[in-house]
This record gives C-alpha cells, sequence and structure tokens, in this order.
C-alpha cells in the first residue's frame, strides 16, 4: 500500500513538471487553430493565421534569411574548421594550444558579448550589409564547434595513414580528400548538423551583429515585444514540428547506427574467439 | 611533409584573428579608453553608477534564485528518471529535452500567451469568478520564464551522474545500516555532486547573461545586466560604446570569476562521475 501510494506520488511529480514543460508550448499550438484574435477564448477552427503567415512577405524573408544563413554558414564553417582541425593536429603543441585557446573565446564569452563585438568589429571595418555582417557572425560562432567534432576524430585515425599513403605515391592533396577526409568523415558531419542548428537557433549574435535585415529570431523577438499575434503561433507551431522531426530522425539514426556498429563488435569478438 | 599539415590551418588563423579575436580586443579597447587615450573612467563609471548597480545586483539576486529553484525542481526528476528502467528512463529523458530544442524566444513567447491580461490564466480565473490578475510584467514573471527556459539545463547533467551511479555502492550502505534518507545525503548526493555543479553553472551562467526574457515577460520594467547593455548600444549608439563596453567587460569578469568557482568546486567534488554535457 504504502509503496502505491509512493510510486503515485513519484509518478505525479514527473507528470506535473511534464506539463510545466509542455503546457505553455501545447498551449501556443492549439491556439495557433484558432479563429479569432484573443488568445483566451476558442471560437472555432481555421487555419486563417497559417494563410496569414505565407501570405506575409516580412516572415517569408526571414524565414529565407534563416535558412540560408544556416546553410552557407554550415557549409562555409565546416570547411574551414575541418581544414583547421588537420592542420592543428600536426601543430607543434604550443602553437596548437594558442590557437584552440583563442578558439574557445565564442563558446565561453556569453553570447551578448560576442553579438556586441561583432558590431563595433564592422563598424570599425566598414562592413555595412547586413547580410554579409549575420553570415560572418555566424561563420565565425560555427567554426569553433567544427573543430571541436572533428578533432576528437583526428586523435582516433592513425597518423600513419597519412603517411601510408603518400608512401604509395598520394600527393599531399590526394591523402587527405581520400584518406583522411574519409576516416574522419563522422566527426565532420556532426561538425555541420552542430553548426546548422546552432546557426538555425541564433538570436542574441545575430541582433547584434547585423543591421537593417531581419532572420526568423529576430522578426518574433520585435514583433513579440509589440505584443502577441497569432501569426508567430502558427510560426512558432511550423518551426517546433520542423525542428522535433529534423532532431529525431538524426538521433534514431544515430542509435540504429550505435546498435548496428554494437552487433558488428559482437559478431567480431565471437568470430574471434 | 609535417610542415606542409599545418599550411591547413592558416585560412582559419587568418579568420580567427580578425573575426574572433580582434572583436574581443576592441571592446577590451573601448571599455579602457576615451577619445583614443587610456582611461579607467568608463568602468569607475558602471561601477559607481547606483542604477547601474541595482540592475546588476537584480540580475545576479534574479539568476540565483532562478538557478536554486531548477536545482529544487530538477534534482528529483533526474532523481527518479535514474531510479526507472532503463528503457523508460531514456525515452522520458528525452521528453525531457524536447522542449529546449524550441527556440528559447518562442519558449518565452508562450508564457506571455499565457500570462497576457486576455490569456489563458486569466480567462480560467474569470470561470472560476475570480478577478482577473496582473501576471505579465511582474518580477515573478521574469522569474518563471527564466526557471521555464533553463530547467532542462539542471535535470540533464544530474541525471546523466545519476544514472552512471554504481547500485552496489547503495546496496552496500543499506547492508551497513543505513536507512533511505541517510543513504541519500550521506551517498546519493556527494557522489552526485559534480551533476550538480555542471547543472549550476549551465543554469546561473545564461541566467545571468540573458536580456531578452526580461525584456518580454517584465515589459521593460525589470531591466537586467543584459537589457543594460543591449539598451547602451542598440538605442543610444556610438557616444555610449565606453561604457557599455566597460559593462559588457564587467559582465564577462563575472562570469569567468563564477566558472572559476565552479570549476574549483567541481574539483573539489572529486574526479568521480563527470556530468559534462560538453
Amino acid at each position: 500500500m504504502v509503496k502505491k501510494l509512493r510510486t503515485f506520488f513519484k509518478g505525479t511529480y514527473l507528470g506535473l513538471m511534464l506539463v510545466f514543460l509542455y503546457a505553455p508550448i501545447l498551449v501556443l499550438m492549439v491556439f495557433s487553430f484558432n479563429s479569432s484574435k484573443t488568445m483566451g477564448n476558442w471560437t472555432g477552427f481555421s487555419l486563417r493565421w497559417y494563410e496569414a503567415l505565407i501570405n506575409d512577405s516580412t516572415i517569408m524573408n526571414a524565414l529565407g534569411v534563416t535558412l540560408s544563413v544556416a546553410v552557407i554558414s554550415a557549409v562555409v564553417s565546416t570547411f574551414i574548421g575541418t581544414f583547421a582541425a588537420i592542420g592543428m593536429h600536426s601543430m607543434r603543441r604550443r602553437n596548437r594550444a594558442i590557437i584552440e585557446n583563442i578558439s574557445q573565446l565564442p563558446v565561453v564569452n556569453p553570447d551578448l558579448v560576442t553579438g556586441i563585438s561583432f558590431m563595433m568589429l564592422f563598424a570599425a571595418l566598414g562592413i555595412r550589409d547586413g547580410y554579409t555582417r549575420m553570415l560572418i557572425a555566424h561563420i565565425s560562432f560555427n567554426i569553433p564547434y567544427v573543430i571541436l567534432s572533428v578533432m576528437p576524430k583526428l586523435r582516433q585515425s592513425s597518423n600513419m595513414l597519412y603517411e601510408a599513403a603518400m608512401d604509395l605515391g598520394c600527393t599531399p592533396w590526394q591523402a587527405l580528400t581520400r584518406v583522411v577526409i574519409p576516416d574522419i568523415m563522422p566527426g565532420i558531419v556532426s561538425g555541420f548538423i552542430m553548426a546548422f542548428t546552432l546557426s538555425l537557433d541564433d538570436f542574441v549574435v545575430s541582433w547584434f551583429a547585423t543591421d537593417g535585415i531581419q532572420n526568423l529570431s529576430i522578426y518574433i523577438y520585435s514583433s513579440a515585444r509589440r505584443g502577441i499575434s497569432p501569426k508567430i503561433n502558427a510560426l512558432s507551431t511550423l518551426m517546433f514540428v520542423a525542428v522535433v522531426t529534423l532532431l529525431l530522425f538524426i538521433n534514431l539514426k544515430s542509435i540504429r547506427e550505435k546498435r548496428e556498429a554494437d552487433i558488428q563488435n559482437r559478431k567480431l569478438k565471437a568470430k574471434t574467439r | 611533409m609535417k610542415m606542409r599539415r599545418t599550411m591547413f590551418a592558416y585560412p582559419y588563423v587568418v579568420w580567427m584573428l580578425i573575426f574572433i579575436l580582434a572583436p574581443v580586443l576592441m571592446i577590451a579597447y573601448y571599455a579602457f579608453t576615451s577619445d583614443s587615450t587610456f582611461t579607467l573612467e568608463n568602468l569607475t563609471g558602471a561601477l559607481t553608477n547606483e542604477m547601474y548597480m541595482q540592475v546588476l545586483l537584480r540580475s545576479i539576486w534574479i539568476a540565483l534564485k532562478a538557478t536554486v529553484i531548477c536545482l529544487v525542481l530538477g534534482y528529483p526528476i533526474a532523481y527518479l528518471l535514474s531510479k526507472m528502467k532503463k528503457g523508460t528512463a531514456s525515452l522520458l529523458s528525452v521528453l525531457f529535452i524536447v522542449p529546449m530544442w524550441m527556440n528559447f524566444l518562442l519558449r518565452t513567447y508562450a508564457w506571455q500567451v499565457l500570462l497576457s491580461p486576455s490569456g489563458i490564466l486569466n480567462s480560467a480565473l474569470e470561470w472560476l469568478g475570480l478577478p482577473p490578475q496582473q501576471f505579465l510584467y511582474t518580477e515573478s514573471a521574469v522569474m518563471l520564464g527564466t526557471v521555464y527556459n533553463f530547467l532542462p539545463f539542471m535535470i540533464l547533467p544530474i541525471y546523466t551522474v545519476l544514472s552512471k551511479m554504481d547500485p552496489s555502492q547503495i546496496e552496500a550502505a543499506h547492508d551497513l545500516g543505513a536507512n533511505g534518507p541517510t543513504t541519500f545525503f550521506k551517498v546519493v548526493l556527494p557522489l552526485s555532486m559534480p551533476g550538480v555543479i555542471s547543472g549550476i553553472t549551465m543554469v546561473f551562467i545564461p541566467a545571468i547573461t540573458t536580456f531578452a526574457i526580461s525584456r518580454l515577460l517584465g515589459g521593460g520594467k525589470f531591466m537586467l545586466y543584459g537589457d543594460l547593455i543591449e539598451n547602451q548600444f542598440i538605442t543610444l549608439g556610438i557616444d555610449a560604446w565606453g561604457s557599455g563596453s566597460a559593462l559588457s567587460f564587467i559582465l564577462l569578469i563575472l562570469v569567468l570569476i563564477s566558472m572559476a568557482i565552479m570549476r574549483r568546486a567541481e574539483r573539489e567534488a572529486g574526479e568521480e562521475g563527470g556530468g559534462k554535457l560538453w
């Protein structure tokens, strides 16, 4: 009896906390289908806010900026970051430590400070175009994360691989693109995904770094400051569903890969025995 | 050949010097100069201005309270999750993380919707025959938003440490005659300290540097340090760069000090466990 009561309380507590975490999001989503503008009362199902969303050219432009900046900055930072990691890996320890420490700056710095520092830099350099500003800022805060996810793979892979490829007649470039890079590919891919999601989600750095251009976060912030609009509810619903689907897909894939690797290992072990 | 490979890092080194190192140096430059001459005026000005100091203390206070609330709410969640069967636990822990995948502005906006004068909470009060309340634009709303945004950051590291804990240690405590509470306070809690400390770090530091939450849920009435800095740069413009940089510099120092304290606490809590999320 006591035990039953205890499990009941445990379950209730976890349930209440989940309600606390999900209720706001669910309310937001439900009321995106409300036909009236006031959030308090339900007046009937309607898709009018979704229609308004699609027809809103400001929001669609912001979406375009968010997506294109995320793709371009992820691609560029993956390139620069991967080559940086390969280069740093064969540096002398002292030089590498210096570069690694400076690379930590965007990770340690509060986003607020990073954003402001970009704002001042761009003004000093005379870079005026808002899109260019956002792109440079995103590439810069992405690269360290790419390096962080490629480095461990490089440490795992053998240094001999590169030397062996060269001994077998590869040019340095061939050794790199045909041997080293395929070997560290999982690290590069996870670095790319990380860069993409960081860029997609960023608000604080973008808010300070750019001028006169809006991505989705900036749009949401500036319109939420003015008050509530069901259009933002519709937008949040779409974004939440998109992000959850994407991340579930990625996570399930990595879980499946892990399981397959486990099975492979077990088979190998069984064979060697 | 070794020389050749380091060259692959050169493009990044150039990028890093211009776009990572230079911006940070610029903050230091503006914080310590006025009309291109060295001065401590900006810094002393920021530290002696009564309003600025009030905002700083309020930020620290709200961040501390939010951290404590997150710990009190989050520890039991992590503990209960770690006691469950592995499959159920991993599924449930994902459920506690999913809200983190939503943009933090949207999560904050969701509370704006709930708390607004014509929002759900007030409609519920009306339905119960109670007078409407002012929920939005209060300090409690800012607190609520902060706790809501950062709670998963507290649960995760504690859960990681607790689920890695060797159950035989708890059995040993029981065998040696310790009852439930004694086992918890003498064995489980001390062993989970590394997770607790990373949880505190991951809530306190973002909470102290946040700026949009207080604007959206506090309506600008409960300015935090981040809002103050934003105000200097966005509203006041280039004339306030000196004082704005000084404020940013103070914030950065504050963050570095808290990180150093947490690192030290982590080391003292022992090398056991280690609930680092990143």
